[in-house]
């Protein structure tokens, strides 16, 4: 490759500026842990409300040995990835069902923007006396927060399908049929990948709030139970817990997102 | 010669809630197998309209539409028709945006891909089977939409502006391209356009259509003294100024 030298200067300006975004998310991460320990010693201030790294370290060993974290940490993740995908699948089909009877979705509209505005978490204890407290019930807790949103952004995504491939399938002697599986349904695939990314956030908080009101295992249990029993050590360490598995299940939906569209142009 | 479409008496309107838009009115005319007919007209006089009718996705609400004798509903001919972006599916490779239309019909027999391949070759597709549509030029992709279309062996060919999304040097490369194809083929085609210069060089008839609602305001044949007429060679036939001309009063005589 013949570059100029301003081509060069531009590539390694670029490749120094990455480098820098990435030492300093490391470098804040290492300062915030390195100050909450030295706080914590110091006195600065009360660990037994504020816990600190190295009692966070000490209480995960103690609880993977005696309360099964792991098992708690599997329920968890179990529960969203079931919800996140039967709101895949439940989501698309209802989209694709509006999009086949538009005066249905004329007529239920209203009762879906309530629906997605409701707030969900006012659900749960409804739903732990309905259908007990099990984990089914946490699994509709995590769908009941994506699935009106996914609905009706898929819904509105089908829409808004270019009227003119539309035209083309109907010119190729296509019906309503080929026109979903030939033009709506692959020409959504980015929005599909993109629904799924906020689902899978979505899905955590709702199994979370469902772990919080009827469950025996999981983070959410895990969290009220040590409030209850004021261990604010083993709390502080189920938040961490769960921010790391939020990070990585966005983690897991943006890298197929990045599989499926490779090749597709933005 | 035999007419291969004949439409007789055709009006339609669009409504809505602040009233009724017509946008054709008494609209007659036919077209004899073989020929290349435009229709030209202002932007917006419905001359989309009269294709969609003919294409059968819409029903005229007067007048009627034959196919070689047989009302549109009735006949079983196929009618190909090109719209004016090419929409190649980015999803898709080139083949499998060409075989759309006999994906949909249910006729991948073996002698229809035979057809789609020997297009393919001919028209100098055949080493872009397995490309994206985004990986070809406007000029080819133009091309592959109509390979799109001809797949499907229709009898009529409706071209809606079909070369309007592309710039101009393009576009006179591709009208001339389009036009060998077509005439190769042996295809019957109806082209709509607002471009005098473009209806003049491919056609051999051009029907001039007024403002919405459209009617017709005369029909014109072509007849160029040149030898092995192609859209580009038409362009410099003599006669050609003088179809401009007269096409252009048609057009503006009436404002």
């Amino acid at each position: 490759m013949n570059e100029s030298a301003a081509q060069k200067r531009y590539l390694r300006r670029r490749l120094r500026n990455r480098r820098l975004i990435r030492v300093m998310r490391i470098l804040i991460l290492v300062l915030f842990l390195a100050l909450w320990e030295l706080s914590a010693r110091l006195g600065w201030i009360d660990s037994f409300i504020f816990s600190s790294p190295s009692q966070l370290i000490a209480t995960f060993s103690s609880m993977t040995r005696d309360q099964n974290l792991s098992v708690h940490i599997g329920v968890t993740l179990l529960e969203t990835l079931a919800s996140f995908f039967l709101v895949i699948v439940a989501g698309t089909g209802m989209a694709i069902l509006l999009w086949c009877c538009p005066k249905l979705s004329d007529i239920l509209e209203p009762y879906l923007v309530m629906l997605n505005s409701l707030p969900k978490s006012a659900l749960a204890p409804l739903l732990i006396v309905w259908l007990g407290a099990n984990m089914r019930t946490i699994i509709v807790a995590g769908m009941s927060v994506a699935i009106f949103g996914s609905v009706i952004s898929l819904y509105t995504g089908f829409r808004e399908t270019d009227p003119d491939k539309l035209k083309l399938i109907y010119s190729l002697g296509g019906k309503k049929r080929d026109t979903l599986l030939k033009v709506v349904l692959p020409s959504s695939v980015p929005l599909l990948l993109a629904t799924m990314k906020v689902n899978i956030g979505l899905c955590l908080v709702g199994v979370v709030i469902g772990e919080f009101i009827g469950a025996r295992q999981g983070l959410g249990y895990l969290i009220i139970y040590s409030s209850q029993t004021f261990k604010l050590d083993s709390m502080i360490l189920s938040i961490l817990i769960l921010c790391v598995i939020a990070m990585a299940l966005y983690g897991a939906v943006s890298l197929a997102e990045k599989k499926c569209l490779r090749g597709r142009p933005s | 010669m035999k007419k291969i479409l004949d439409v007789r008496d055709v009006g339609m309107a669009y409504h809505t809630v602040s009233g009724e838009i017509p946008a054709l009115s008494h609209i007659s005319f036919s077209v004899e197998e073989g020929e290349f007919v435009s229709l030209v007209g202002p932007s917006g006089c419905g001359k989309s309209t009269l294709l969609n009718l003919i294409a059968g996705l819409l029903v005229p609400e007067q007048g009627s539409i034959l196919i070689r004798g047989v009302p549109l509903e009735q006949s079983s001919l196929t009618i190909g028709y090109m719209l004016q972006k090419d929409h190649l599916f980015e999803w898709r490779t080139i083949y499998e945006n060409v075989i759309l239309g006999l994906e949909i019909q249910k006729k991948k027999t073996p002698e229809h891909l035979e057809r789609v391949n020997r297009l393919l070759t001919e028209y100098g597709l055949k080493d872009f089977r397995d490309a994206r549509p985004s990986q070809l030029s406007g000029g080819m992709r133009q091309r592959a939409a109509l390979i799109r279309t001809l797949a499907l062996d229709p009898s009529l060919l409706l071209l809606d502006e079909p070369f309007s999304a592309l710039d101009y040097q393009t576009r006179l490369n591709v009208s001339d391209d389009i036009g060998a194809i077509i005439k190769k083929e042996k295809k019957t085609a109806l082209l709509v356009t607002h471009d005098i210069s473009e209806a003049i060089s491919m056609s051999d008839r051009v029907i001039v259509l007024s403002k919405s609602p459209a009617v017709i305001r005369s029909v014109i044949p072509v007849f160029l003294e040149i030898p092995n007429r192609t859209p580009m060679a038409s362009r410099n036939a003599p006669e050609f100024k003088t179809y401009f001309n007269r096409i252009w009063k048609e057009l503006n005589d009436h404002e």
